[in-house]
């Protein structure tokens, strides 16, 4: 195994140990509920009731995980001082920092693909049978795994250089942002003055374009969404987190530990 | 091998303080020393005299506001280099959802050892270090010095070349102390190269072969502990018992002594050691032992501080 890879293995570990994945209990209960609840009414919704609850708590959990986890992830080696005997070994900052990173991406990963067996299964149970349009719910997961990625990669910069707390106001700040960077984009007057408003533009290319991941009712109709789409989203999530993991990377490397 | 394990050159740290970390502290301040291959030096110096800070520069952890540092001849930012090396951290801590036998076999990864060779080490390394049979217990239900046996079975389970140790002996009992140090001087029997930091003079008087003391931040004096703490040797001691009781009106010399169940002890001026040990024996006194009494160590540094502070210059102690 590499070097970045046992450090991304033994983050693993320590989320499965501190029991994170217990949270599929709470997604497992919500799904039941809802599935009990859809099947009393009957209105022939059930699958967009169903898909659109599922993907929210998807995504909400997964946020949820990525942001609190993502912030403590260097921050308590540092501040518990473990990192001390680690960087001993022969593993540069880098690699620790990405292994860091991956090791989470693979909590959410493992934890995102239950949910989604889990949201399956309700729609199965519910329809009594699974639709070929319901493959649009997997893209739909796999999107928010993408936009996960991007949190966790800004999360992990902003704790390398500032405190837990910050750090979830910074990467909560730019997410909620990053769901309105279209409306940025597109809207001419946004502050009132033309040279702030273009400054603002400018600005909001700097943050994730979160609203692209975005898919939610098509996969609740389930419409298709086009090969091209999901190239361009996991190519913009790989590259954006490519900047920002370098930028952590050369902060992180710098650092005097305390 | 290059002759010099460690050498650094006016390696200085800065530390950033105050609200707006615009005041600089130095906690160290030109640190110049070289470690020999294959021998025991020690760090030594009180609370806050940037023992942790120099050892923190070596291993890369904090770097250097200036001056520079090698190790096996390589540059300290290379970190290549710590294949060789060994580090236990200052009270050290650990990933507490780990077992030991777990913590070991993670680090140990990353020396590139086999499954069976990290499996067959980490059984020798907990028996090494005393941690026989609590390998699968979780570093939470730890003790602060089983903690520290495990940093340091951590820092030579890969055999290193150099060992670096902040405090190795704190937070152990008696025991633990003298299995450690039994550790140390194997480790050295196998030729490897040791730096550790210590305030406990007497830790550093039993292993090491050369001394560098640190106070301020600045090196007071370099060499073994005998040129060190046998240049002040304050006075002698005689421990002795008395046939009989006391006379009421005793002696001058019997009203000085300190006496616990039927022995005496007595501290006197060097020069005068044979005087009082003729007029013991006019007493009657049946005499135990003669020892030496060294400065403490911190009448040690108490000395150097003052002795500094009169004259700017570093105490000067012949080196090897
Ligand atoms: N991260 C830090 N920030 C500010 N001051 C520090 C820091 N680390 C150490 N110091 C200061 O540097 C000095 C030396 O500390 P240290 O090297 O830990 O001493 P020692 O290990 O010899 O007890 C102390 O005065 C300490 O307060
Ligand atoms: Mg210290």
């Amino acid at each position: 195994m590499t070097r970045t890879g046992i450090v991304a293995w033994n983050t693993f570990r320590e989320a499965v140990r501190d029991r994170v994945l217990y949270n599929l209990v709470f997604f497992a209960l919500l799904m039941m509920a809802t599935a009990v609840l859809v099947g009393q009414i009957s209105i022939g919704i059930d699958s967009i009731v169903i898909v659109s609850l599922g993907l929210s708590a998807v995504s909400v959990i997964g946020l949820l995980m990525a942001v609190f986890i993502g912030v403590g992830l260097v921050y308590k080696e540092m501040d518990k001082r473990t990192l001390y005997a680690l960087l001993a070994k022969p593993i540069r900052r880098w690699e620790f920092l990405l292994g860091k990173f991956a090791g989470l991406l693979l909590t959410l990963t493992v934890n995102t693909a239950a949910m989604a067996v889990g949201l399956f299964l309700t729609l199965f149970y519910v329809n009594r049978a699974l639709h070929s349009a319901d493959l649009v719910v997997l893209t739909a997961v796999y999107f928010i795994l993408l936009k996960l990625a991007i949190i966790v990669a800004l999360a992990l910069l902003f704790s390398c250089f500032t405190t837990p707390f910050l750090s979830i106001c910074f990467t909560a700040g730019i997410y909620v942002t990053g769901l309105f960077v279209k409306d940025i984009r597109s809207f001419s007057d946004i502050t009132g003055n033309p040279a702030l408003d273009r400054v603002a533009v400018w600005f909001s290319y700097l943050l994730p374009n979160f609203q692209n991941f975005d898919v939610m009712g098509a996969a609740a109709h389930g419409r298709a969404i086009p090969g091209a789409i999901v190239a361009q989203n996991t190519l913009y999530a790989a590259v954006y987190c490519a900047i920002v993991l370098a930028a952590a990377a050369v902060i992180f490397s710098r650092r005097n530990l305390k | 091998m290059p002759a010099l394990a460690i050498e650094t050159l006016g390696l200085t740290k800065d530390f950033p303080v105050g609200f707006w970390l615009a005041k600089k502290r130095r906690a160290l301040e030109g640190l110049s020393v070289q470690v020999e291959a294959g021998e025991i030096f020690g760090l030594l110096g009180p609370n806050g005299a940037g023992k942790s800070t120099a050892i923190k520069l070596l291993m890369g952890l904090i770097f250097p506001t200036a001056g520079t540092a090698r190790i096996l001849g390589r540059p300290i930012s290379d970190v290549r280099m710590h294949g060789d090396i060994g580090f236990l951290p200052e009270q050290p801590y650990f990933y507490d959802y780990l077992t030991a036998a777990e913590l070991l076999d993670y680090f140990a990864r990353f020396h590139d050892l086999t499954s069976a060779d990290r499996r067959e080490r980490i059984a020798n390394m907990l028996k090494k270090v005393g941690l026989d049979g609590a390998g699968k217990i979780q570093l939470r239900k730890y003790s602060k010095g089983m903690l520290q046996r495990v940093g340091l079975a951590q820092a030579i389970l890969h055999d290193p070349q150099v060992v670096i140790l902040d405090e190795p002996m704190s937070g152990l009992d008696p025991i633990g102390r003298r299995e450690v140090r039994d550790i140390i001087l194997d480790l050295r029997r196998g030729g490897r190269t040791i730096l550790f930091s210590t305030h406990i003079l007497s830790d550093a008087e039993m292993l090491c072969d050369r001394v560098g003391v640190l106070v301020g931040g600045k090196l007071r004096g370099v060499g073994s502990p005998d040129q060190l703490v046998g240049m002040k040797v304050s006075g002698m001691e005689v421990l002795f018992e008395l046939a009989a009781d006391p006379p009421a009106a005793a002696s001058l010399l019997l009203a000085k002594a300190i006496r616990t169940g039927d022995r005496y002890r007595l501290e006197v001026p060097v020069a005068e050691l044979y005087k009082t040990l003729d007029a013991l024996r006019a007493e009657g006194a049946q005499i135990l032992s003669v020892t030496q009494i060294k400065g403490t160590l911190e009448d040690y540094f108490l000395d150097l501080v003052g002795a500094d502070r009169a004259q700017p210059a570093a105490v000067e102690v012949s080196s090897r």
